[in-house]
Formats: C-alpha cells, structure tokens, sequence
C-alpha cells in the first residue's frame, strides 16, 4: 500500500465515507451473520441512517448524556504523576460517567434506539461486566427488559458487577460454552438474538460486530474525544500523543476519533500484552493477529493455522478478547494510530501508581492505557499526554486481592 | 457433470423426500469418520459435513458439543479434504461441507476450491456468510464447479427470497424456523404458506429442516419441499453409538 493509498484512506475517514454502504473500512468490516439475522441487520442500518441522526433523537441522548450520565466528563491534570514521568500528563475520566465507565454512552443511545425501533427486549454481552451494569442501567432507564450473557470466568472475577447487573434489574446468564470469557458471551447473546431477532435487540458493548454496529458504537463514543479535544485546547494545547486501551476498542476509538485530523497528535492503542507473546498468552490483536472472520466482521484475529479462534490471556476481563474492531484494523493499516502493548504486571504497577500519585484507582483496562503511555513518556520527556481513563477499578478488587495473596505467597515460597 | 449439478441430481432422483443428513466430521472419533460417512451414505441422498469451529454462533448445543469434541480430536478442514481423497469412488452420494467462514479463509480460496473438487465435494454452505459478502468465495468456488448454498429462513423478506432462491447453488436450504440448530422440535404453524413461497421462488430443488427428529416430520415437510434436513438428531446417534443409517431409514415415510 502506497502513502497515497494511506492518505486517500485516511481522508475517507475523515469525510465520513467510511463505513462504506457495505459497511467496510476499506477491506475491513462487512457483515458476516446467518441469513436469519439479515433482516434485523438492515433494520439497524436503516435506523442508524435515519432516526438516529433526526434531531429529535439527537435531543433525547444529548439530555440522557448531561442530565443521567453526567457529562461532559472531567479532564483531570496529573501534577504529581507527571513529575513522575517527566511529561505533562491529562486524564479524560470516563470513569466518574455514570456506573463508572465510558460503557454507559453507548449503553444509553443504542437503549433509546432499541426503543424507537420498536425493540421488546434487549440482550448483551459482557467481559468484565461494564458494559453488563450499563446496559442494566440504560434499559431500566427506558424501561426494557435485558438479559446479558457473561462467561462463567469472568462471572467469576468480576462478582461485584454480576451484583450490579441483578440489583439493576438483568437478567445474568453464565455462559459456560467455549472459552467462557467474552468470546463466548458475545456467541450466546448472538445464539439468543438469532431466536427472535423481530423483537430482540442485540445492543452490542463494543465497535465490532457486522456493519452497523461498529459505525454506531463509535458514534456513540466518539463524544469522548470531541469533549476532550476541546477542553485540551481550554486549558493547553493539544496533547503530542493519545492513549487508550484497546480490547473490542470502544473507548479507544471514541478518544481518537476527534484527533484523526491533527496530524501532531500521535496516537496510540494498547492492548492486552498478558503474560507472553505466545498465542494463548496475551489478547493482542493488531500485534499478534492477522485478517479473518469473527462475530459479524471481517477483522484482525488471533487464530491458528486451521481458522481455530484462540483462547487469550489478559488480566482485564474487558481486553481479553480474539478480535478488534475493523476501524482499529484501518487505522493500523494506513499507520495513523500505533498499537502497542502492556504486560499484566506493567498494568498492575501502573493502576498502583495512579492510585498513590493522584488517588484515582483506574479499571485494569484503563491501566493498560496508563501502562503504555509511561513507557512511552520515558523515551518522550517533556511531552504533553492525553490518557483515555476509561474506567474505574471499583470492579477489580476481587482480582487486585487475589493477585496481592498470589504475590505474598509467592514472596513466602523464594 | 459439474459437482455442482451432482447435488441438484442427487435431490432430483431420490425418492421423495430426499433426506439430507449432517454429521460433524471425526465425531464423536476421527477413526469412525469413513465408517460414518459409509453408513450414512448407503441411506441419504445428499451429506453434508460439518468442519468444527470454535465459534459456531449459529449452532445449538448439540453441535457445540461436537465441534469442541472434533477440534480436541485434532480434526482440521486439511484433514477432511484427505479422508474425502482417500475414500473417492466409495461413497457415490454427492458430499457438501457445512463450515464457518474462518476456516475456509484460513485455508485461503483458490487451494481450497481445487482441493475440495479433488477430494470429491460437490459444494459448501456458510452459515455465516450471507449472499452480500459471498462473491470472493463463490468466483472461486465457480472455477471448479463447486455449489454455494444460499439460506433462506421465515422472516426473509420476499425480494429478498426471490434473489437467494435465484442466486443459490446445489438446492436452497429452507431454514424452518429463526434460532439456532437442533432444539425444540414442534414444527411451525405457517409451514405449508412459507415452503410454498420458497418453492416457488426457486428454480433448484429446496431443502428444509432445523431440528428434525421424527418421520412424522419428514413427512410433514416433505409434503412441500424436495428434502429434508436432518442434522443435530443424526450427530445424537452418532454420539450414542448407534446405527445412522438405521436411524435415518426410520426417518423415511
């Protein structure tokens, strides 16, 4: 691919000519579901093309996202953290929206959509059970029942959101099928969107899935970055470089959306480095992965020689995932945003950190973000960054303490 | 004769219905897969053979639980393309693959047409790729003749029906109610008023089925469309140790 190639792609973008009507990012995205979900798929599109954008259900969000989530969301300057680093560090705090994460953006508009659409249910996914506690709150909001699907893993690590979810109202299956983290969530909501898909809406927690959902999810987020962008420029300049985490790539793509078009800003996504570099260990994608097809899209994958998906490691639930969403595939591709990755323990030390620097305990996606920008502020000195927080760490505790006793033990055994 | 066309004669000459039966390759073991396939071959007119994926979004338990099973067993779309070469000319009942998209791009198109053509397969269905998204694969399955098999299901719109029954390959696969493989088996009211529409939408045979488990409902069935589909059902024989090709002559009417 030529530079020309590059920029021609990269100003589609920006002209918003992708998605295509085929729903690709230039050889990215699509829309690979079962024949019976067609129909359900370009009645969202359709929705997403027309009420989605009338100014009378631009009003209702607007008014949810100021006067229930709680936006616009602080930018926070890290005065203590960047003596640390040597750099000029801005935290865009997804995590003080409401039910602590940027999930409740997305949550809230697909939830208005499902109603004007005339949805009678709503079914999700959920990794670390985020996006799970969102979408409670959102379809309690505007009063929809919902059932989300959360592997039996993860229901297990992030017991606090599962609590969560009921009190909100949801119902929680445990998916013990396949990997039973995310992966295998998203096949079970889709499993159950397939059954009634005239009645059901499948309101997805991240930009992937066939067209229109990555479209829509980065709509929805993309209000992160523009609130950032323009309180950077408040009260700085704009940041030399970006960061955010990147599982599904939601946030990160919400966050970036805003900067594609300033060329100074350099932007960075990392994922889920895990424990290795091997398959299995780690939930980095763009690194590790190459072009296939998952859930409803054509994307980076971690797969095996024989098209097998493969198990991933991440000790964030919400970044252990196979895929990505296909913009994030673009954006590799024609080289605007870098990807990178942190390690689990760089994350753990870097979630320590923040909470002993300026007392704000990040989810360990979020951490992931923190982890790389530090690595990156040590070979930058003196350069202003913008961290996408995308979370709060409330969520963790169980496995923050289970990795503190695994670690006493361990100090014990040497 | 291309092999496309062997599927559509497959259908034609049976006796009505023709049964259409669906085993999971090296399931529930890789060494009973050619015995398997022997058996089933001696009573359906056409089989198709699931390629295991980890992810089959489409599928009910039954054929989750297969799958996994299959990968564990070490079962690999290569591998089925050797079994199939190495029993060509012993089994004469025209054989379609059931896989997800994954794999097939993983194997990469042009190699897999021509070895799927050499090993005897007359064609494939993709649950997950639907008519919009299927030109790569099916200008390379043309090379060689194979069959793309379109779905169609209850809630497709009617033009909709009219461009897959006319853009389908082999038979059209009537899907007989929304969900997923196997499951609940009462067959649905509207039945008769919805293959009659895809028959008469379609220029090649149609083939129904999801869930079917008794004659009675390949009679039913078979009242309105040219085959039925027997798949979750005949991988629980399987499983139990039991006669497929028993099982599927109780089926017949």
């Amino acid at each position: 691919m030529t530079s020309m190639d590059r920029d021609a792609l990269l100003q589609a973008l920006l002209d918003g000519e992708l998605p295509d009507a085929q729903g690709r990012f230039g050889p990215f995205g699509g829309r690979y579901v079962p024949e019976t979900l067609m129909p359900a798929i370009n009645r969202l599109t359709e929705a997403v093309e027309t009420i989605f954008t009338t100014q009378a259900f631009q009003r209702a969000l607007q008014s949810e996202l100021t006067g229930w989530v709680g936006r616009p969301t602080a930018l926070t300057r890290c005065d203590r953290l960047g003596l640390q680093w040597n750099a000029e560090v801005w935290l865009k705090r997804e995590d003080l929206a409401h039910t602590g994460a940027h999930k409740i953006n997305n949550a809230i508009g697909q939830a208005l959509l499902a109603k004007a659409i005339g949805a009678t249910r709503v079914v999700a996914e959920t990794g670390a059970g985020q996006h799970g506690v969102a979408t409670a709150a959102a379809c309690a909001r505007v009063g929809l029942p919902c059932t989300v699907y959360m592997g039996a893993v993860d229901v297990a690590r992030q017991a606090p959101n599962v609590d969560r979810m009921h009190r909100l109202g949801a119902e929680v299956v445990s998916v013990t099928s396949g990997d039973r983290t995310l992966r295998a969530a998203i096949d079970e909501a889709i499993r159950d969107w397939v059954t009634d898909p005239k009645s059901t809406y499948y309101l997805i927690g991240s930009a992937i899935g066939p067209h229109p959902y990555p479209l829509l999810v980065r709509n929805l987020q993309a209000v992160i970055g523009q609130e950032a962008r323009v309180q950077m420029l408040d009260r700085a300049e704009l940041p030399d470089a970006v960061f955010a985490c990147v599982g599904g790539g939601s946030n990160s793509i919400g966050l970036f959306h805003a900067f594609l078009g300033d060329e100074e800003v350099q932007l960075f996504g990392v994922e889920a480095g895990g424990t290795g570099s091997a398959l299995g260990q780690n939930s980095a994608t763009l690194a590790a992965g190459r072009p296939g097809v998952l859930h409803g899209a054509n994307t980076m994958l971690l797969y095996d020689d024989d098209g097998q998906i493969q198990e991933t490691h991440s000790v964030s639930a919400g970044l252990d995932y196979p895929g990505v969403g296909p913009e994030h595939a673009l954006l590799q591709m024609i080289g605007r945003v870098k990807y990178v990755s942190a390690s689990d323990t760089e994350s753990l030390d870097a979630l320590d950190e923040l909470c002993a620097m300026e007392g704000i305990l990040p989810a360990l996606e979020s951490a992931h973000a923190l982890a790389g920008a530090r690595r990156w502020a040590q070979r930058n000195p003196g350069t202003r960054i913008l961290i996408g927080l995308s979370g709060r760490g409330d969520k963790d505790m169980p496995i923050l303490a289970e990795v503190a006793s695994r670690k006493e033990n361990n100090d014990a055994a040497a | 004769m291309l092999p496309r066309d062997r599927v559509t004669q497959g259908i034609q000459a049976a006796k009505k219905p023709a049964l259409v039966a669906f085993l999971t390759a090296g399931y529930p073991t890789r060494e009973g897969f050619q015995a398997a396939l022997s058996a089933i071959a001696s009573a359906a007119d056409v089989i198709e053979i699931g390629v295991p994926f980890s992810d089959p979004m489409a599928d009910g338990v039954t054929i989750q639980r297969s799958s996994e099973t299959a990968i564990r067993n070490g079962v690999t779309l290569h591998w089925i393309l050797d079994e199939l070469a190495a029993c060509k000319g012993k089994i004469s009942t025209p054989l379609l693959l059931m896989s997800y998209l994954n794999p097939l791009v993983a194997y990469g198109y042009p190699q897999l047409a021509r070895d799927a053509a050499a090993a005897g397969v007359s064609g494939f269905m993709v649950p997950d790729l639907p008519l919009e998204e299927s030109a790569p694969l099916r200008d390379a399955f043309a090379n060689e003749g194979l069959a793309l098999v379109q779905f169609v299901t209850p809630a497709t719109p009617a033009d909709r029906l009219e461009r897959l029954c006319k853009q389908s390959q082999g038979f059209v696969y009537a899907v007989t109610r929304t969900g997923i493989t196997g499951g609940q088996s009462e067959l649905p009211e509207d039945l008769t008023e919805y293959l009659s529409r895809v028959k008469a939408a379609s220029p090649i045979p149609v083939c129904a089925g999801f869930g079917v488990r008794s004659a009675e409902q390949v009679r039913r069935i078979g009242e309105h469309a040219d085959g039925v589909i027997v798949g979750s059902a005949l991988v629980e024989v399987l499983e139990q140790g039991n006669d497929p090709a028993e099982f599927l002559a109780s089926l017949r009417p």
